[in-house]
């Protein structure tokens, strides 16, 4: 494999966005961001890669304006997934390591607060037997965590610890739609959302865009950039099945197998992990799976309990991740994305700075 | 860094139907898989990685199918992408199919691509109004006809030309037992009595609005030849290009993304002389004139000239490059999988397992597909023998 680095990124994650039907205007200061921290141009893009969903934007077709904040001509090499961006970073790693390319530029972007998102994501569930049920992603989530309390795999506390924790990481972060110093008592003495969950253990509505520029270490166009480097050690990802009735919500086998992939055996203590779990008690689950020690620290940025832009919180793990190895706060870091229903689909990036 | 040598050994097809009430999306999805996997000799079990496509989500009403699909297909504890770059999207997914064998990453891996239109209705689900968006209205072939109209009185090309391909290619699905439309005794007379829809595209020049799904099966070299796979359809090049929907001087009848896209493409391959070089092609002709403009923009005819190969019948299935052998889009439209039916037709064809609609000797053919407003364009060349 080509040893291929993140030398930029770039975001923008607010409770609601009314500059634009959607986030493509987002994207030109994005953009302009990237071109400014990487010094690099439109040109030296080898390839693009976009994540976005159109049922989100409630459009066929929403990624199409996106591709007017790319500038006119020339025409891009570029592609899309309608997934979160973390996978277009994958395609953007693949397409570098064919060699087809030694750069890339992806980026991703949503807006829930559009629609009411939980209720909108029940339309990712089988369209024959559950989604005419409408349950939706917070109530999913409330089963969850209520069998891992009925079975004593975690506690209220164990949650609650999440959540203050989270909040209390994400003061400072201009990112963070909640943020806040935060006790376990504070938590526990907020009502009950979707019982045994508050609204602290559910990610905020949150209306996102994020960019990322990678670049292969071995091109000359790296010799340009090396200001900010995290090398990508490890890149994978795995799916589990939709249906919520036969797998164990209590595990996420797809998030192992992922982290397997990607070299992370639980053998190296990561400085810091960057995990997407959208609700306190995934977050539990994920480092178990991801055979994450006390020696890590978790989401130093507040995670997805902070702000949780559809179809960019993923990729903006890996890019705060990727903040912590340039700021030289960590020389290792574990990035993870999540997409589907209860954790159904897992991407785990491993990153390093230089030695 | 060389690049893994990468051939499709399997291509499944559904029957395309407008209406496949007979399965539900997972059945659809199998059929074109299974018969894939057949093809290869192989099971689920072989497979490394899934890589799934389609158009819009509105199109069947569920939100990224592919996450409720995972166990239907044998995802579960693979990979599974999902690709979705409008009507190219097929022949983009089978792009990134092709990296994931190409990058080193993957030996053996399976992509599917599909529509399953009769859900919903693709004309409407395509005109949602999109505030500060230029309207689509009714459907493509209303968005599409002001760019025909402006080919035609820019290459003075005589106004029977696609009613000549759209009979072609009607005559040529009939050697397709796959292909929704067989509809006998279709000639140039008989598609211009047919319904003006939007002037000057008729009835009969359009594409349907079908269900169905194609399958491939990539894999690496290594793995083709310890098999003694006896015949692949190795991968010569690939190109993906994009450009806005609008801008001040776009060209919405020969796009430069689509010009670029073949030229990378050509030079890739080393073909400096498309027309003798490449021996058939399937291209993505949704509506019948579609087929002189792409002949122009992917550099088969000069500018102007594409109506004159279409006319001199050097597109028909004898001719000197057929196009569109197994009937094309004009006679199958599942919209998702539209694009991997190319790629995999082109593959078919140098793997000289066409059937009735095989063209002679064909060793090396081109897949090609495009979407949104002639936006976004996808193509690969695949060739009965390694590249030199």
């Amino acid at each position: 494999m080509r040893d291929v680095a993140v030398v930029g990124f770039a975001q923008r994650q607010m409770r609601e966005f009314v500059g634009s039907p959607n986030c493509v205007e987002l994207l030109v200061p994005i953009l302009g961001e990237l071109w400014e921290q990487t010094g690099l141009a439109k040109s030296d893009i080898g390839f693009w890669c976009s994540g976005s969903s159109d049922y989100l934007a409630g459009r066929s077709f929403s990624f199409v304006t996106a591709i007017d904040a790319l500038g006119a001509v020339p025409p891009v090499s570029e592609s899309h997934v309608e997934m979160d961006a973390a996978w277009a970073l994958y395609e953007g790693w693949l397409k570098i390591q064919t060699g087809e390319a030694d750069s890339s530029l992806v980026y991703g972007f949503g807006k829930a607060s559009a629609s009411p998102v939980r209720r909108t994501l029940a339309l990712q569930l089988d369209p024959y037997t559950v989604t005419p049920l409408w349950p939706d992603t917070v109530s999913i989530a409330a089963l969850q965590a209520r069998l891992g309390l009925d079975q004593g795999v975690w506690t209220e506390n164990d949650l609650a610890e999440v959540a203050a924790r989270s909040r209390t990481s994400a003061v400072g972060n201009d990112n963070a739609v909640r943020q806040g110093e935060t006790s376990v008592e504070d938590v526990l003495a907020q009502p009950k959302f979707s019982d045994p969950l508050r609204r602290w253990d559910c990610a905020p509505v949150t209306d996102g865009a994020a960019g990322m520029i990678i670049v292969a270490t071995d091109s000359p166009l790296y010799e340009r950039v090396k200001g900010r480097s995290a090398t990508i050690t490890g890149f994978a990802h795995n799916t589990d099945a939709s249906s919520l009735g036969l797998r164990d919500l209590l595990r996420s086998p797809s998030a192992a197998a992922a982290a397997r992939a990607a070299g992370a055996d639980g053998s190296t203590t990561y400085d810091v992990a960057e995990l997407h779990a959208p609700f306190s008690h995934q977050e539990l689950i994920l480092r178990r799976e991801l055979a994450l020690g006390e020696g890590t620290t978790i989401n130093p940025s507040g995670g997805a309990l902070a702000a949780n832009g559809m179809f960019c919180a993923g990729l903006a793990r890996i890019g705060e991740a990727a903040s912590r190895i340039w700021s030289g706060e960590a020389r290792t870091a574990l990035a993870h994305a999540t997409s589907g229903p209860a954790l159904q689909q897992n991407l785990v990036c491993v990153l390093e700075g230089a030695a | 860094m060389a690049k893994t040598l990468a051939a499709v050994i399997g291509v499944g097809q559904t029957h395309y139907r407008a209406k496949r009430e007979d399965v539900s999306m997972p059945g659809l999805l199998r059929e074109a898989i299974d018969r894939a996997l057949e093809d290869a000799g192989m099971t689920l079990a072989d497979i490394d990685a899934i890589v799934v496509g389609k158009a819009p989500d509105l199109f069947e009403g569920v939100m990224m199918p592919e996450l409720f699909l995972a166990e239907s297909i044998g995802a579960v504890g693979k990979p599974l992408l999902r690709v979705h770059t409008a009507g190219s999207v097929g022949g983009s997914t089978a792009i990134v199919a092709a990296s994931l064998v190409q990058s080193g990453v993957h030996k053996k891996v399976l992509t599917v691509a599909f529509e399953k239109q009769s859900e919903s209705n693709a004309m409407w689900a395509l005109s949602v109004p999109v505030p500060f968006t230029m309207p689509v209205h009714a459907g493509a072939g209303g968005y599409f006809a002001p760019h025909v109209r402006a080919y035609i009185r820019r290459s003075g090309a005589p106004g029977d030309v696609g009613a000549m391909v759209a009979a072609k290619d009607r005559q040529n699905a009939l050697k397709n037992p796959y292909a929704h439309l067989h509809n006998e005794g279709t000639t140039v007379e008989t598609v211009l009595a047919s319904q003006m829809l939007w002037d000057p595209v008729r009835y009969d020049e359009t594409c349907p609005s079908s269900d169905g799904a194609c399958a491939l099966v990539i894999a690496a070299e290594d793995v083709v030849d310890s098999r003694g796979i006896e015949s692949p359809a190795w991968i010569h090049g690939q190109a993906m290009r994009s450009e806005p929907l609008a801008y001040s001087e776009r060209d919405q009848v020969n796009p430069q993304a689509g010009r670029d896209a073949a030229a990378y493409l050509w030079k890739q391959v080393g073909i400096t002389n498309p027309l003798e070089e490449i021996d058939c092609a399937e291209i993505y002709v949704p509506f019948s004139w579609f087929e002189p403009m792409w002949m122009e923009n992917l550099g088969f005819a000069d500018e102007g000239g594409g109506w004159k190969l279409t006319a001199s019948g050097a597109t028909a299935l004898d001719g000197k490059l057929p196009v569109n052998m197994s009937g094309g889009v004009l006679s199958s439209n599942p919209i998702g999988a539209s694009g991997m039916i190319r790629f995999g037709e082109a593959a078919l064809q140098v793997r000289g397992l066409a059937g009735e609609h095989q063209v002679d000797g064909a060793r090396r053919a081109l897949g090609h597909a495009y979407g949104g407003g002639s936006q976004f364009f996808s193509m690969w060349v695949v060739g009965s023998e390694k590249p030199a």
